[in-house]
């Protein structure tokens, strides 16, 4: 009996290879054939000139990104594409931080108030979007209703928040920023509350003020977790096209488009697949970039 | 003394300032959604009136409308549909996986499950033109199945690397005991692994479902015809008729389509959260 239960034993302790494999591997193959396979198939179309309707197809070498180089609506795409993110994630890192401050201790109410700063987040950002499409509608927005009765605008001159470059560039930021904060917030906040709570302690009991404590001991203590916000964020923003597509498709006169809906509008509106998968091919650089960053920071924890 | 109450009572002023002010602007568009959904029209489309106060009667004939003049609930039908069976196809697909990473021994398994991890930075908008042509070779366009055959790529990279955190605090000497009393590897995560871990699959499977309730991309861009929308496309594209918006009924929509959502995905953010900042709390 005892010989027979160390036999088992010596079994069940060894490695099943054959088992292992067995069972990752039908996941393994489904991101392979549904992740990389596309993925290559991107790379393929964008030195092509497939078209949707069209089954013949020829190399065309670099002739697509040449002509997207030279277009004007890509360079404001790579542009805008750029300010949404950046500037949406230093509103989001800046809110984020004092709304975590904010929500650290407990206090009555809590629950609710976190249910109400996180639906932007968890709601579908597609409802969300058209929530702000309403709030900025071109006659009955509510924020001209305020604007006139507090007579900064007389009636009918109040700008079209969505109808105006610049305001629809600043609009579309605001909201992927309304967007991201929560999803920080929450970060940050379980960032807080990793630190042991005897170290702000003890620089309130060496004098430390509010500010001194927050910035020299608590923000270097975090730097870990607030990278991993803004790289998440950074990769959601710059990725995203529901905000745009929603409250402007890419107008007016596509002054708001991104590479992700300039590639929509182009590769599946405009049935020109090869250009559209070259456009969506340039995201491809901050993606491996923020990704490097991610790899870094998870190896600098597992070593500590 | 006097001095030190009055720090407080600052204290606390400017705390509930701050609270204020962010609950304010973030929940402001859905508690907008709520009083859009209830007012008349004529109330509505007069740029006179007080909108943050009903002019008019309070009404439920947006309501109506959305339940019996769209096809908000075909859709609500669909998003449930392809809800759970991405649900199924993920269970199967990560559950196992993240199981033999979790116990592949040396730094192999965390190796992989990084690198599996990284595919879910993969964004849709980068795949959504190879796939809409793989789609159409299928014969799938215009079909839900569309939808349940790519969805699994960025639901089962993150469900991996969620359950190997689970797994990973399961301890061995469990499991070996379980196979010194007669069990298979695979009969003990069948029969000892999978009902201790089902707290972490309960937190696949509503992140999974959230997920697929949240998509846009690949919705938009498989599916065309009204009757197969998914919430996220139907709202925002079938609401709208030509030109003209019915807000009050589209509001209605988002708000109803939201909540239970944001209910769902807010029980369990707490795990999701963790499985982001793996490595980054110590």
């Amino acid at each position: 009996m005892a010989i027979a239960r160390t036999k088992i034993k010596s079994i069940g302790a060894a490695q099943s290879p054959l088992l292992g494999a067995a069972m990752f591997s039908p996941a393994v193959l489904y991101i392979l054939l549904l992740v990389a396979g596309p993925f290559l198939l991107a790379v393929f179309y964008a030195f092509s000139d497939a078209r949707i309707g069209n089954a013949e197809m020829h190399f065309v070498g670099l002739e697509n990104f040449r002509s997207i180089l030279q277009s004007p609506s890509f360079r404001v795409a790579i542009r805008n594409s750029f300010i949404f993110t950046i500037c949406s994630q230093i509103v989001v890192l800046v809110g984020a931080h004092i709304l975590a401050i904010s929500l650290e201790n407990t206090f009555r109410g809590r629950g609710v108030i976190r249910f109400l700063i996180l639906l932007p987040w968890v709601a579908p950002i597609a409802l969300g979007a058209i929530g702000w499409k309403w709030i900025l509608d071109s006659i009955y927005s509510v924020i001209t209703w305020v604007l006139v009765a507090a007579h900064i605008y007389k009636p009918f001159s109040a700008p079209m928040w969505l109808g105006e470059p610049r305001l629809a560039i600043t609009s579309v930021l605001l909201v992927h920023s309304w967007r991201m904060l929560p999803f920080a917030t929450v970060i940050l906040l379980a960032g807080r509350t990793a630190i042991p709570k005897d170290i702000p302690e003890a620089a309130a009991v060496d004098g430390a003020g509010f500010w001194s404590t927050e910035f020299q001991i608590i923000v270097p203590m975090m730097r870990p977790i607030m990278s991993v916000a803004v790289l998440f964020g950074l990769i959601f923003t710059f990725t995203d096209m529901t905000v745009v597509y929603i409250l402007t498709a890419g107008g007016p006169f596509d002054s708001t488009q991104t590479l992700p809906s300039l590639a929509f509008a182009l590769g599946i509106q405009g049935s020109d697949l090869a250009a559209g998968a070259a456009i969506s091919l340039f995201l491809v650089p901050l993606l491996v970039i923020i990704a490097y960053f991610m790899l870094r920071v998870a190896h600098r924890a597992e070593v500590t | 003394m006097a001095k030190r109450i009055s720090r407080r009572i600052w204290r606390k002023l400017a705390h509930i300032l701050v609270l204020g002010t962010f609950t304010i602007l973030l929940a402001f568009p859905f508690y907008w959604m709520l009083i859009t959904s209830f007012k008349q029209n004529v109330d509505l489309y007069t740029m006179e009136n007080n909108p943050f106060r009903f002019n008019a009667k309070p009404t439920l004939d947006h309501l109506k409308f959305l339940f019996t003049e769209t096809r908000f609930v075909r859709w609500l039908g669909n998003t449930a549909f392809v809800g759970i069976v991405v649900v199924a196809i993920t269970l199967l697909l990560a559950v196992p996986a993240a199981y033999s990473l979790a116990r592949l021994s040396g730094r192999w398994g965390e190796r992989l499950g990084i690198g599996i991890f990284l595919t879910y930075l993969v964004p849709p908008t980068l795949l959504f033109i190879p796939l809409s042509r793989v789609v159409a070779g299928l014969g799938l366009q215009d079909s839900l199945w569309a939808l349940v055959l790519v969805y699994p790529s960025f639901t089962v990279p993150f469900s991996i690397w969620l359950l190997m955190g689970f797994f990973k605090s399961i301890p061995r000497e469990l499991e070996d005991a379980a196979m010194v009393d007669g069990l298979t590897r695979f009969g003990a995560f069948i029969k000892l692994v999978i009902p201790i871990s089902v707290s972490g699959i309960l937190t696949v499977v509503i992140f999974t479902f959230t997920l697929v309730t949240q998509e846009f991309v690949y919705a938009l861009t498989f599916i065309s015809s009204e009757s197969n929308q998914m919430i996220g496309t139907g709202i925002p594209i079938f609401l709208v008729r030509g030109d003209v918006y019915y807000w009050g009924a589209l509001m209605a929509a988002c708000l109803i389509a939201s909540l239970p959502i944001a209910f769902l995905y807010n029980l369990f953010l707490d795990r999701f959260i963790a499985g982001f900042t793996v490595g980054a709390v110590k």
